[in-house]
Order: structure tokens, then sequence, then C-alpha cells
């Protein structure tokens, strides 16, 4: 929870942010447990390891509720590549997501 | 209200969009050389792309009154033969007197390999060499802590650049802080699924200030909204910022910066 005594930098009151962004947000959410229940319900799948897009995932959804703040950052970090050296050679234009651990 | 959109990729878009760009307020934009979707298969379509950019994008702009400049470079993305890279890398200087053209950009790492690498660092050097502003390209998602560091150390470690002179691009909440604290300044791309939301650029200024900030599109060729920093002004102003802020993150910050390239104008 945010601290009381540091300064609000949204000029916003909290109610007006709740009444501008829940519903969006809501739809948001939803959209999350959509997903997660599509997996429960999905067909078995082509490899036997666990993806690691989704382990990051539900990592991520436990930051949301830790109280902890900053937790777009904290979500991100969590999603990043922790190494610090270049890579040989790319193997793809793309990303996945979420850092895969050698 | 007016804007600059400081990075957008106007060769992708059509006049339909430069036409709603100019309704919705945009006096000028900047566009930088990036990866067109595919692989091109020769110096030879770089310079074309170079003559597109510099030549035949700036007219297509004029006719919605929008200024339109440009950044060279080869992207990334296309990095990982040196060989090709330092061919197209060597086909630069010889745009970089035309009226419209800024800097060295959009360049950056992609996978963070050391291909990638050490073509930045020859860009990085190029610019030195004949004074120009750059604009980075941090990479995409999982990638961009890691190579936004790796950018700045070699920036740093090059040891001839103003890091005031200096945009690292498509900054994040986990990367934003260690941009300015090097004292380079910071775009927020304001780009669905991959980079950023006007509402959570909003929450970065609100925590950051206005210094040394700025919001772009990044429209291109890909799922992107043209009409994005406009949407981030009207998102700022429905929170209760003052016009003061709004124009500073959306025109007075990419005038101030571009100006340093002694080019920059935006026709008013």
């Amino acid at each position: 929870m945010a601290d009381p005594n540091e300064q609000p930098t949204c000029p916003m009151p909290r109610d007006k942010v709740v009444d501008r962004y829940f519903m969006e947000h809501r739809a948001k959410l939803l959209d999350v447990a959509a997903f997660l229940d599509r997996l429960d319900r999905s067909a078995a799948p082509e490899s036997q390891d666990d993806d690691f897009r989704v382990e990051a995932m539900q990592r991520a959804i436990q930051l949301l509720i830790d109280e902890k703040g900053e937790r777009a950052k904290r979500v991100l970090e969590l999603f990043s590549d922790p190494t610090e050296t270049p890579i040989e050679k790319a193997p793809m234009k793309g990303a996945d997501g979420a850092y895969k651990p050698e | 209200m007016k804007y600059i959109d400081p990075h957008i990729h106007m060769v992708s878009r059509t006049t339909d969009d430069y036409q709603r760009m100019a309704m919705a307020g945009c006096v000028a934009v900047t566009e930088p050389a990036f990866w067109a979707g595919f692989d091109r298969n020769s110096a030879q379509g770089f310079y074309d792309y170079y003559v597109q950019l510099t030549d035949t994008e700036p007219k297509r702009a004029a006719q919605f009154g929008i200024a339109h400049h440009c950044w060279l470079c080869i992207n990334p993305k296309e990095a990982e033969d040196p060989g090709f890279a330092r061919e197209v890398i060597g086909l630069i200087p010889d745009f970089l007197d035309k009226p419209n053209v800024l800097g060295i950009g959009e360049i950056g790492l992609n996978k963070n390999s050391k291909n990638e690498l050490e073509i930045l660092e020859a860009q990085i050097d190029l610019a030195a060499q004949h004074d120009q502003l750059i604009l980075v390209h941090t990479p995409h998602l999982e990638d961009k802590l890691k190579g936004t560091k790796l950018i700045m150390d070699a920036i740093k470690n090059h040891g001839s650049i103003d890091p005031g002179r200096v945009l690292i691009d498509h900054v994040e909440e986990h990367t934003y802080e260690h941009v300015l604290d090097r004292g380079h300044w910071a775009g927020m791309t304001l780009y669905p699924d991959s980079k950023m939301t006007p509402q959570r650029a909003a929450d970065i200024i609100e925590m950051s200030g206005t210094e040394r900030l700025w919001i772009n599109s990044a429209g291109d060729w890909g799922c992107s909204d043209p009409l994005a920093v406009p949407k981030c002004q009207q998102e700022m102003k429905l929170r209760g910022h003052t016009t003061q802020t709004i124009e500073q993150i959306s025109y007075d910050n990419p005038l101030k910066f571009l100006s340093q390239s002694g080019r920059f104008n935006t026709g008013e």
C-alpha cells in the first residue's frame, strides 16, 4: 500500500482514479483469468517442459498482491533477462516476453 | 494542442494518417531508419531507403503542413552480419548534409548479441566523428533491461559522447531511471502490447517529473497508433495536469532536444 506520509504525485483524487480506471482494468483482469482458464482446458502440450512464460506470469501475479509498491517496475524486472554479457549470436529477431533460463 | 511526434515511421503510414495527425495538432515528426519487416539483401536497398527518408517523405509530409526530419543508421535487427553492416554504414556520411537529417538513429541492440554490439559501437563512433545526435532503440520485452545497460555502457566507453545529446527510446518503468541517471534523455513509446500505454506514460511523468522526457508513437507497419501522442495529451488533461506540463512533454522537450542538431524546425 502507498505510504500515507508520501506526497501524492497523481493530481487525481484516489476515488476519481477508481471511477475512471476500474472498469477497464476489471476487463483486463478478466482477460488474464480467462487466459489461465484456457490453459487449464487446452489439449496436451507438444513439449513436456513447463512453459517458462506461464511460470513467469504466475510469479508476476504474486507481485501484484504483495503490497510492496513499484509493481509495474518489479513485474518488468521479473520478466527480464538478468544476465549482463552479450550473447554469441542472435537466435531470432523477436522476443518471448519472459526470460528463458538456460 | 500542437505536438511533435519525435519517433514515427511515416514510410509505413498512409496519407490518411498524415491528415489525421495534422488535424490532431502535429506540426513536426522525426523518423528514424528502422527494420522494414524483412532483411534488405543489399547496401543499395539501404541507399534507396535513405533517399526515401531524406527526399520523398519530407515532400509527402509537407502536403499536410507537417515538417519531416529523419535519422540514419543500420538498425540492430540487420546487424548480425558485421561486414554487410559496415558497408551500409559507409553510405551514411553522404547523406548527413541533407537538410532534414538530425543524427544517427535508431541504433541500439535487439537480442544483445556481440555482432549487434560491434555495429552499435561503430555507429556511436560515426556519430562522434560527424558531431551528430544519437537516437537509441532499446530491445523489446525481456531483453530491454540488459540491452539498455549494454547500450549506455557502450556510449560511455566511447568517451566522446555528451550524454545530453543521446535520446534512449522505448523506456519503461524498469529502465527510465537508469537512463535519466546517466544524463541521457528518455523516450516513452506509446505502442500497444510490447511497449507502453498513454496511462503508464502519464504515471511515469507523475513520478519522475518532465525533465528530459518525451513521448512518441513509433507508428510503423505493425499494430500501432499514429495518434498515440495526442491521446496521451488527453489522458494527462483528464487527470488534471496543466496545459504547461502537457505542452512540455509533447512539444517543448522534443523541440529542446532536437534543436541541438542545428537543423530541426517545426515550420511554424
